[in-house]
């Protein structure tokens, strides 16, 4: 009985170190992973980085970075509408179940599993060719819409479902229809939510590089207008660091990178937090 | 009157809704016609067999040949040695914060797993290439004789690195879901929190743990960039102990060729055609995992 019960003791100790040693060792590559990164990328930053152009001598990522912004508005105006209209008419117009809401969340489901490098393929035969767009930052960004457009529809409608039926139900006995309700109560009520999940598709477009590569080029120039190729940031540290000669600079490139993925991920996690707050 | 409602502002706007609702339906439709179009023509004139059973890829060789096994199986190995490796972790991760985290640490770790899945693949990637293949190289070169330690171990390292927030995630939730009654049944039966974890809230959860390998799967299978980074890109044929030498997935296939094939060439439409490939294989697992995600729901 004695030997019975220590073999039990020890086997849950044994489970206690596992799903502890788990845990550690999970946060410990993440700071790791971070940890080298900035602590060896961090000495490297230099204001000629923030040049104006680049050059040979000088792999400034300013034009990178002034990029990935064009890239980040334009997609997010593209995908932004169609994700939030997707989602009001599953949650606030179909009929729950019915057969339009289930291929519509299958089609959905699909979109969000395709790696990005079919996004790049499809985004390469369909939008650079066969509409003749050429690598252009327009080709770049009708990709990626269609990539983030999963993103923002299901955290749409995760934040319109969680919005309580007492509202919609207050709106309309003031005699409020479907559509001022929608526009005027639940909406309203869901943005922060739907804000941050606009911001998780923002690190999607800031982090991308297999879906680009072959949409939007890789020539690194202050972009002219929409149907110039361009450079996004993470593209950059890609290309960077791929040639083996601008090691320091990827370093740097990759901080920088880094800490606008953190800028990102921080807001998206407070907006979120409030959000939940103000649900109660 | 009926004219006037059916024009109304209500019923136009609620046109536009479906209508865009409608959009990603298109958008899977067109991905698919413009795929298979460019990529079946392709395996046709390559031959099925031997497009998908070919040992050799030379595209650019004199008597060029497509067959793309190797790829296959580099994606296969690679995959199932991050599952190997990040799997365990992960699960045993999600158990943690869903059973057994002090409410405190909760708060710092959910937000490190959000971290984890927001850092870019070309980061993840560059980190392999700067630390884990010199370490690699360090560790084993010698004694093995590699080249390099671009290799398909450091790949898979790599990846069981890239899928631990999506299976923390999903196989947390999962856990979650299950009935917090089974777990009190049995601590009132007298086995320990642990144990009670262990062997009634992680078997209940069995379904949805599944469910979060898989998917670990479809983003293992689907990785590019950092795979590109570490794993040495060799088209040659590998068999599964090889894993200290250099290995080309399907992903990877794409990426290195794409830049320089000439447009409408059988060689580009290989590409495509291994696109294909990679697409069925995701459609597989997405459809595997909803399966799975839906029954750990019912729970």
């Amino acid at each position: 009985m004695i030997v019975f019960i220590r073999r039990r003791k020890v086997a849950d100790w044994l489970r206690f170190i596992l799903v502890w040693g788990s845990a550690f060792i999970t946060v410990a590559l993440l700071l790791c992973l971070m940890g080298f990164i900035l602590i060896r990328g961090i000495p490297h930053i230099k204001p000629s980085l923030f040049a104006f152009t680049y050059t040979v001598e000088n792999q400034s990522l300013f034009p990178a970075l002034v990029t990935t912004l064009i890239m980040v508005g334009l997609t997010l105006a593209i995908a932004v509408p169609f994700g939030i209209f997707t989602a009001i008419y599953l949650v606030e117009y179909a009929r729950r179940g019915s057969r339009s809401v289930r291929v519509i969340r299958m089609t959905t489901e699909t979109l969000a599993g395709i790696p990005s490098i079919v996004y790049g393929l499809f985004g390469y035969i369909f939008f650079a060719t066969w509409l003749g767009w050429g690598k252009s930052l327009l080709a770049g960004c009708f990709t990626l819409a269609i990539m983030i457009l999963p993103v923002i529809m299901r955290t749409t409608e995760e934040s319109l479902k969680s919005i309580p039926d007492s509202y919609r139900e207050g709106s309309f006995s003031l005699g409020a229809g479907k559509l001022r309700t929608v526009w005027r109560v639940t909406l309203p009520s869901a943005a922060p939510g739907i804000f941050a999940g606009i911001i998780l598709a923002v690190g999607r477009i800031v982090g991308e590089t297999a879906a680009l590569m072959f949409t939007i080029g890789s020539v690194i120039q202050m972009p002219q207008n929409l149907f110039s190729q361009g450079r996004t940031l993470a593209l950059h540290v890609y290309q960077l660091s791929t040639t083996g000669l601008y090691t320091e600079q990827a370093y740097a490139t990759a901080v920088v990178l880094l800490i606008v993925v953190l800028g990102i991920n921080y807001l998206s996690a407070s907006v979120e937090r409030r959000f939940l707050r103000r649900l109660g | 009157m009926f004219i006037k409602t059916l024009i109304s502002k209500e019923h136009f706007m609620r046109g536009i809704f479906f209508t865009a609702a409608l959009v990603s339906i298109f958008a899977v439709a067109l991905i698919c016609v413009f795929l298979f179009a460019q990529g079946i023509p392709a395996i046709g004139r390559i031959g099925i067999m031997d497009f998908l059973l070919g040992q050799r890829w030379a595209p650019t060789a004199a008597e060029p040949a497509f067959g793309i096994l190797p790829m296959i199986l580099g994606s296969l190995y690679v995959t199932a040695g991050a599952i190997i490796l990040g799997v365990p972790i992960g699960i045993f991760t999600a158990v943690f914060m869903a059973r057994m985290c002090p409410n405190r640490l909760y708060r710092l770790i959910k937000p490190a797993i959000n971290l984890m899945a927001g850092i870019p693949s070309v980061i993840y990637g560059f980190f392999g290439m700067v630390v884990l293949v010199p370490v690699i190289f360090d560790v084993f070169g010698r004694r093995f004789g590699m080249m390099s330690g671009q290799t398909m171990l450091a790949a898979s390292i790599l990846l069981g690195i890239m899928i631990l927030p999506t299976v923390i995630s999903i196989a947390e939730t999962n856990i979650r879901a299950v009935p917090q009654e089974l777990y009190e049944g049995a601590v009132a039966l007298g086995a320990s929190h642990e144990r009670a974890v262990f062997k009634v809230v992680l078997p209940a959860a069995r379904s949805g743990v599944m469910a979060a390998v898989v998917l670990g799967v479809g983003r293992a299978i689907g990785e590019t960039m950092a795979v590109r980074m570490v794993a040495g890109n060799q088209a040659v044929l590998r068999m599964p102990h090889e894993f200290f030498k250099g290995v080309r997935t399907l992903t990877t296939n794409i990426i290195m060729e794409m830049g320089y094939v000439e447009h409408g060439s059988i060689h580009f439409g290989a590409l495509i055609a291994t696109g294909v490939v990679l697409f069925v294989f995701i459609l597989i697992i997405n459809t595997l995992f909803s399966i799975l995600n839906a029954r750990g729901g019912i729970k």
